[in-house]
């Protein structure tokens, strides 16, 4: 039972960092940029969702809309202001910046919001279900099942949609993306918009089970401890390596001695580095002359 | 504008190009020695700060700046090198002894971590670095019988019982830590115009290139790795004595940000930079605090400005000058030197596209 109970909240709990690491996927498949502020980005979202839905008192159905609305107007419009100059920079530099940039939102969101912890109110808050002994929040369920079918949304997307296809050629081969006729730029801001909207859509499904405060997003750190683990570029492998990591990471607090629990993540990928450094689903081959 | 003319292979690799540079630089070696003179005693000890956060930056520059290898968890091994620095000096080590030891121990770390590391590249490496830095944090604070823990443990005081002298007094400890950097920076300028500086940087501008010049990959790496990890060592157990007291919150990934800051700062690869960017983080919060009295009381006492500011100077320096303060202090020279003649384009930056990492 109890090894169930722990399997559960690893795997909710995992979801949270698959989605983030979705994010982290997304933006570097299609840019080759790695975004390090994704994590800020994922707070940012709980904020602005708490905002709506509990300060201004919105419906939470309007609230989570506004809130990825916003958060994908942001996401493009960070790409454009301060990403597009970047291009064709050492990614040495795009790396340092987005820090810079994860730096500036924490320190934005503390002056905005206040540095104390909130805690976003939803209308499934609080609920539980007893499963033969099993106990799960109405909220972890939300999450597992939220990811679930925003995953299915994305598989849909790029399988199914012009612009998801469009992405795929692009972060195949830019310069063929480009001379079929793709706009390769307004695809590098719709994939930031895209991978915002993930990010606040882990803030949103989070929030309730997390406190909301500006050092929440440094679980975007676990994120890319699972992105690297799924194999950097692969998307279902983000996923699943965002689930490893939850899971270890309940198993290790209860089973192993104390400062396992927050290393268990690094401890996961730095053996993963060793042993397999492409990552459970390989999608990166060796560079060619 | 100043043109060498040059008659001799050796003069490629001189340390001083011509005879205004041994000027300049005697004229500034003067200054420094005779500083202490002059400056207030809480002045020097910034000062002897600027001088730890050096040798730091040289050897995260030998890594970032002149390798191309990307580290985010160089406070990592600072606390390795403060921590074995306290610990040895515990056991009654002396200290003329520990200090190259705790070099030593922390160059072996650095080895460690490298060789795995060197199966990696850009991204991965820095995450991986990333990661080890998290597990050295937590080590600390879960290994109380060496390190004392969350509680910390006390350094004990810097002196060679020989002579008796007591290197901890603020212008002794200033005079140790200017002639460590001076050292550190004379073996840096050594090795990178040897054979495996040079290598280095094929290895940095291309990694293809360089293996097929002959360049082993990874052993160079490895070597890379050691040799940065120990100077930053060596930083560590300066900075150890510098603090008094060592606690497992000196040492966070702000930490690392902060010296990376410090060499985009300054000026990717180049020594000049290091320097630079130490003096700049050094006194970053002498300037925040009068900057902080100009401001509206509404926004100077705001909480987290420091670490705002330090996000929007890295994010403005990386969009507006990629080389830091030594590449504007480049042009700001060349505009000077050919006065009426300046030509914007001298400087302008090539236009390049992206390189991709991949084969699809």
């Amino acid at each position: 039972m109890e090894v169930l109970q722990l399997l559960v909240s690893g795997v909710s709990q995992g979801c949270v960092y698959g989605l983030i690491a979705l994010g982290f996927v997304l933006i570097y498949k299609a840019t080759e940029m790695v975004n390090f502020a994704q994590g800020e980005i994922m707070m940012l979202g709980a904020f602005v969702a708490f905002t709506f839905a509990n300060l201004l008192g919105w419906p939470f159905w309007m609230a989570v809309i506004m809130t990825l609305l916003v958060m994908a107007a942001f996401g493009a419009l960070t790409e454009r202001l301060i990403l597009r100059p970047m291009i064709g920079e050492p990614p040495f530099s795009v790396l340092m910046l987005t820090i810079g940039m994860g730096y500036v939102l924490r320190a934005g969101a503390g002056a905005i919001w206040g540095n104390e912890p909130r805690t976003l109110t939803t209308p499934y808050s609080g609920g539980i279900v007893d499963l033969g002994g099993v106990i799960i929040g109405y909220e972890n369920i939300v999450i597992i099942v939220g990811t679930a079918v925003l995953c299915l949304v994305l598989f849909l997307f790029f399988r199914y949609s012009r612009v998801g296809i469009a992405m795929q050629a692009t972060s195949q081969n830019q310069l063929a993306a480009y001379y079929m006729g793709i706009p390769v730029k307004r695809i590098y801001s719709l994939v930031w918009a895209l991978s915002a909207g993930i990010a606040a859509t882990a803030g949103i499904l989070v929030a309730p089970v997390a406190l909301v405060d500006p050092l929440m997003g440094f679980i975007g750190i676990k994120a890319f401890a699972a992105a690297i683990v799924g194999g950097f570029g692969s998307l279902p492998g983000a996923i699943l390596g965002g689930i490893i990591i939850g899971v270890v990471e309940q198993f290790a607090a209860l089973y192993l001695p104390p400062g396992f629990s927050e290393t268990s993540a690094y401890v996961i990928l730095l053996v993963m580095l060793l042993v397999r450094p492409e990552g459970l689903f390989a999608t990166m081959l060796q560079k060619k002359v | 504008m100043r043109f060498v003319q040059k008659t001799s292979y050796d003069q490629d690799i001189r340390f001083f190009e011509h005879r205004g540079q041994v000027f300049w630089y005697g004229l500034l070696a003067l200054a420094v020695l005779i500083a202490p003179l002059f400056i207030e005693r809480f002045y020097l000890g910034e000062l002897s700060l600027v001088f730890i956060y050096a040798i730091a930056g040289i050897g995260l520059m030998l890594l970032v700046g002149y390798t191309g290898l990307v580290s985010l968890g160089h406070a990592a091994f600072l606390a390795i090198g403060a921590y074995s620095q306290a610990w040895l000096m515990n056991q009654g080590v002396p200290f003329p002894l520990t200090l190259p030891l705790s070099g030593f121990i922390t160059a072996a770390v650095g080895a460690l971590v490298g060789i795995p590391a060197l199966r990696m590249t850009g991204i991965y490496l820095a995450v991986a670095t990333l990661a080890f830095a998290i597990i050295v944090e937590q080590v600390i604070i879960h290994w109380p019988a060496v390190t004392g823990g969350f509680t910390g443990m006390v350094v004990p005081r810097a002196r060679i019982e020989l002579i008796n002298l007591d290197l901890q007094q603020p212008i002794a400890f200033y005079y140790l830590c200017l002639a460590i950097l001076v050292g550190c920076l004379l073996i840096a300028m050594n090795l990178l115009r040897s054979p495996t500086g040079r290598a280095f940087r094929a290895i940095r501008d291309s990694e293809i290139s360089a293996q097929s010049l002959g360049i082993h990959l990874s052993s160079t790496k490895t070597l890379a790795f050691a040799l940065s990890a120990g100077f930053t060592g060596v930083a560590g157990s300066l900075f150890a004595h510098k603090l008094g007291y060592l606690a497992p919150d000196s040492f966070t990934i702000q930490t690392s940000i902060l010296l990376l800051l410090m060499v985009v700062v300054g000026g990717v690869g180049s020594l000049h930079g290091i320097i630079y960017g130490a003096l700049f983080i050094g006194f970053l919060p002498q300037m925040l605090a009068v900057a902080r009295d100009l401001l509206p009381v509404g926004i100077a006492q705001m909480p987290g400005l420091e670490p705002a500011l330090f996000g929007l100077i890295l994010i403005l320096v990386l969009i507006y000058e990629p080389l830091g303060i030594y590449g504007r202090w480049l042009k700001i020279r060349s505009y000077f030197e050919q006065f009426p003649l300046y030509r914007r384009a001298t400087h302008k930056r090539q236009k390049s596209y992206l390189r991709t990492e991949r084969l699809r």
